[in-house]
């Protein structure tokens, strides 16, 4: 049964490779957007397929030539789509707050 | 390019990106506002957007994969349903595959799995972490289904003339985890001890164990 737990937790005794991984989100907006996926998936409010499908649309629109480290960047313009698509949130209304963090009139960060 | 010059470069920043008018970039600005009107309409807590990232980035890793992989090795009946039916042994074991359809694939003698995505970057992140960058690169996205071995010998596995190679195309609906071949040398280890040998780059096929990999 411990092992069966530290599986679950997905930690334990033999501790994380940490020498194969590598810094998989290069700011925290990233992990952000990753974050917001999850918990939006975890919490019903839609299906992965529908927002891997988005995913997809934004990545092959970058073509070949497209650095991965824009990924997240992708991640985040099909996380918007799909919660503008399903009616999650407004598409003014996003813009428009993004506009008031861009131009620093909001400010608050959490 | 090759996918070996194309991770060298995974971790410039893009300046361009940034906004010219505030102090948080265009992306920081656009996540802020998605999350907090989430927030406000109640979709989404910020305390397990938290947990997500941090689950992700620091506790699962390679470490739930591992772990399959290492009890496969030493018990043939868990191997035979994990390969059989994956979800299944996850579901048991209290694992989330996160609504992903998990697929194992196991290595043999002559035969070498590896994992890619070529449309985007679909992963089994639920077992073994997010993605590498390399996975998302375009070059590895296209040529591993055109030219296995090159990109292979590249990562530095080199495959004769005689082994198979299987390249697994993953979709949303399907993901796949490589199943690595038990390094010869490790007879009579138990699987605590063969847990760090099972590496990430060994899950996506790109790489093999070795028990001098501590």
């Amino acid at each position: 049964m411990d092992v069966d737990a530290e599986i679950a937790q997905g930690t334990g005794a033999a501790a994380l490779p940490r020498r194969n991984g590598e810094l998989v989100f290069t700011a925290p907006w990233q992990g952000r957007a990753f974050g917001m996926a999850v918990a939006l998936r975890r919490g019903g409010r839609f299906a992965w397929r529908d927002f891997q499908e988005r995913l997809e649309g934004e990545i092959g629109a970058a073509g070949p030539d497209d650095d991965a480290e824009r990924y997240y960047e992708h991640w985040l313009a099909a996380l918007e789509r799909l919660a503008v698509d399903t009616g999650l949130v407004d598409g003014e209304e996003l813009s428009h707050r993004a506009e008031e963090y861009r131009s620093g009139l909001r400010d608050e960060v959490f | 390019m090759t996918v070996g010059e194309h991770e060298q470069h995974g971790h410039h920043e893009h300046h361009e990106h940034h906004g010219h008018h505030g102090h948080v970039s265009d992306f920081e600005a656009r996540t802020l506002a998605l999350e907090s009107l989430l927030r406000e309409k109640g979709l989404v807590d910020s305390r397990d957007v938290d947990a997500m990232v941090s689950c992700y980035e620091h506790d699962v890793g390679p470490m739930v994969g591992a772990r399959l992989v290492a009890r496969a090795w030493v018990d043939a009946a868990f191997r035979d349903r994990l390969l059989q039916d994956a979800n299944a042994v996850m579901r048991e074991l209290g694992i989330s595959n996160e609504g992903l359809n998990i697929v194992v694939v196991a290595n043999e003698p002559g035969v070498h799995n590896a994992v890619v995505c070529t449309l985007c970057s679909c992963y089994p992140w639920s077992v073994i972490g997010l993605p590498p960058t390399w996975y998302k690169s375009a070059p590895y996205r296209s040529r591993m289904v055109r030219e296995p071995r090159e990109v292979l010998r590249e990562f530095g596995l080199e495959l004769d003339d005689a082994m198979r190679v299987r390249v697994w195309d993953s979709s949303a609906e399907q993901r796949y985890l490589v199943l690595p071949e038990r390094p010869p040398g490790t007879e009579g280890w138990t699987e605590d001890e063969l847990v760090p040998l099972v590496t990430r780059d060994s899950m996506i096929g790109v790489a093999r164990p070795t028990a001098r990999a501590i």
